[in-house]
């Protein structure tokens, strides 16, 4: 099985260094493109491998590079964005490439600015990830002093700069339009879309906001062509995924694994299965805002098709895992709280909508619900929902309560009729 | 004022934007990182720095949970509360760490050695539960642990 991401991490030491990185076949990717692609060739060799956007959203990575103008219909600085403001909770996926093999993100940086002409790129990384921050300053420096950033590039006349951003904390700054007001010294708030980044990103010009995950993947596909790439899946959609599995387990952990390897051979075969005494109960499959799949649903693929035809999303892909002995309303109030928490206070309906869900789910906590408690979370499950807020942010806070009203409902009911919590 | 340091630090973050403005999130780290936190003076200071209104200023600055609007002790302990902590135990972690210190979330301690301060996800559900100390991460905590780790932050 092929591992092409973190073939060359090794937990507990020193990512490779240019030179090391180099002997592995590093920035040949670099030098392939800059002496004989054209940035269209790229763009379209990034299509046909299907490339599905990592962050998250699984938007394809290709059509996301040619939405941008060409140089001849608008004149300026282009940029490239690496998104690297992991704040999921329950996903520590970049975190591992960030500190494992820096160079290989930057590689992918270089060839995706090159195919969308961009002079200027930046991670905007998240504050907390504070060993990340040395190892990629440092890495910056040494593809600079390489030659491979910087003015005319390997001699091709191409120009690059790349820096990082360390940001000052906010989830929302994840979401790509908050992540460029954030990146422009501004408040993280979502932007109203269209125009999208690509025709109007930062400081208002064509950008291209792409996960770590994603732009690691640029080297491998230059160099191994998209036929390659598609194989790697079990289920054609392509590549490998960093699947991570946390709670209850007995091995929590992250692993590289074909795009399409079921919950149940990641939850079975490499995080150990269930802890003794512990049953599996729910599986919150890519990050806080996706919905419930629930045990009888472990033979799905972990796939961005067939992770929606059972009701939820692949997400970032790393899994939590609620089992018997957590009590569901606790873990959903959870969620809330955060999302509540982090809402950005722009619009109404997320900022005094999720704090109410918040206020509702204590009750039940505390043994004070009713069933028209019930009736007003799923009143804000609809009204909290898609199309009814200014960005994705309370939509997503939804998932995991509408999914958990839907599967847990008997826990919320026991709640009501016991007037506590059965789990405390 | 701004020192000379603070000066020539955020002015360096300007290089690396097309308009000075644009580094007032670094310009308000900066200041923080000499400062401990970020005082009205500290705001206007960065606001004629950086051509924009105090209010403005104040508004990046009010927005974002790393930057402290109100003084924090010598170190800051961010406990992860998110939910793969919450199943692992991230509760008992806080009760403990508040019941020795005398200090609740958002609190500091009388001698200003200590601030703990509620943090969403740190990126380490595999090792769970986690928290954070300036800028080290500990992760897999135990209770067992806690007093040893402590005693390194003084």
């Amino acid at each position: 099985m092929e591992t092409p991401l973190t073939k060359y991490i090794k937990p507990n030491q020193a990512p490779l260094d240019l030179k090391e990185y180099e002997k592995t076949g590093g920035y040949e990717g670099v030098r392939k493109v800059l002496k004989g692609m054209l940035p269209d060739d790229i763009i379209g060799l990034v299509k046909t491998s299907n490339l599905l956007g990592r962050g998250g959203a699984g938007f394809q990575t290709g059509l996301k590079w040619s939405l941008v103008p060409k140089e001849k219909d608008v004149a300026g600085v282009r940029y490239l964005v690496a998104n690297a403001d992991e704040m999921e909770p329950g996903t520590f996926k970049d975190r591992y490439l960030l500190e494992g093999n820096p160079h290989q993100l930057i590689e992918g940086m270089i060839i995706a600015s090159y195919a969308i002409q961009a002079e200027k790129a930046y991670i905007f990384m998240r504050w907390a990830y504070k060993k990340a921050e040395v190892i990629i300053k440092k890495a910056i420096e040494e593809a600079y002093s390489a030659g491979y950033l910087g003015k005319n590039i390997l001699g091709s006349g191409y120009n690059l700069d790349l820096h990082l951003h360390t940001s000052a904390g906010r989830y929302i700054c994840g979401e790509e339009s908050a992540l460029l007001n954030a990146l422009e010294g501004k408040r993280g708030i979502p932007r109203a879309k269209p125009p999208f980044p690509a025709t109007s990103g930062l400081f208002g010009q064509p950008t291209v906001v792409n996960n770590v995950e994603t732009l690691s993947w640029i080297p491998h596909i230059i160099e191994n062509g998209s036929d390659w790439f598609i194989k790697l899946s079990t289920s054609g959609e392509g590549g490998t995924k960093l699947y991570g599995v946390s709670g209850r387990v007995k091995k929590p952990g992250l692993w590289e694994l074909p795009l399409g390897t079921t919950i149940r051979e990641i939850i079975e075969d490499y995080a150990g299965g269930m802890q003794d005494g512990y049953q599996l109960k729910g599986i919150i499959p890519g990050g806080a805002s996706t919905d419930f799949l629930i045990a009888s649903q472990i033979d799905t693929k972990m796939d961005f098709a067939s992770v929606r035809a059972a009701g939820s999303r692949l997400g970032t892909g790393t899994m939590m895992i609620l089992d018997d002995k957590t009590c569901p309303v606790a873990f959903i109030h959870n969620l809330i709280k955060f999302f509540a928490k982090e809402s950005c206070g722009f619009c109404t309906p997320c900022r005094e909508g999720l704090p109410w869900v918040e206020k509702v789910l204590m009750k039940f906590e505390e043994g004070n619900a009713t069933l028209k408690d019930i009736e007003i979370l799923e009143f804000h499950t609809k009204y909290l929902g898609p199309g009814n807020t200014f960005c994705a942010h309370a939509p997503g806070a939804m998932e995991p309560l509408q999914s958990g009203l839907k599967y847990f409902k008997d826990d919320f009911l026991r709640h009501i009729n016991e007037k506590h919590c059965p789990w405390r | 004022m701004l020192s000379e340091k603070e000066r020539e630090e955020i002015l360096e973050e300007t290089k690396l934007y097309p308009y000075p403005k644009a580094a007032c999130i670094d310009a308000l780290k900066i200041v923080q990182h000499h400062r401990g936190w970020i005082s009205d003076e500290a705001i206007a200071d960065i606001a004629s720095e950086l051509d924009m209104s105090r209010d403005e200023v104040d508004g990046v600055a009010s927005f974002y949970t790393r930057l402290y609007r109100k003084p924090v002790g010598r170190n800051v302990i961010l406990i992860c509360d998110s939910v793969s902590c919450m199943i692992m135990g991230y509760e008992s972690i806080y009760d403990y760490i508040s019941k020795k210190l005398g200090i609740k979330f958002g609190e500091t301690t009388s001698d200003g050695r200590f601030t703990i301060i509620p943090n969403t996800c740190l990126g380490d559900c595999d090792h769970a539960p986690a928290l954070m100390i300036n800028n080290d991460h500990y992760n897999n905590l135990s209770i067992e642990k806690i007093d040893l780790m402590l005693e390194k932050y003084q």
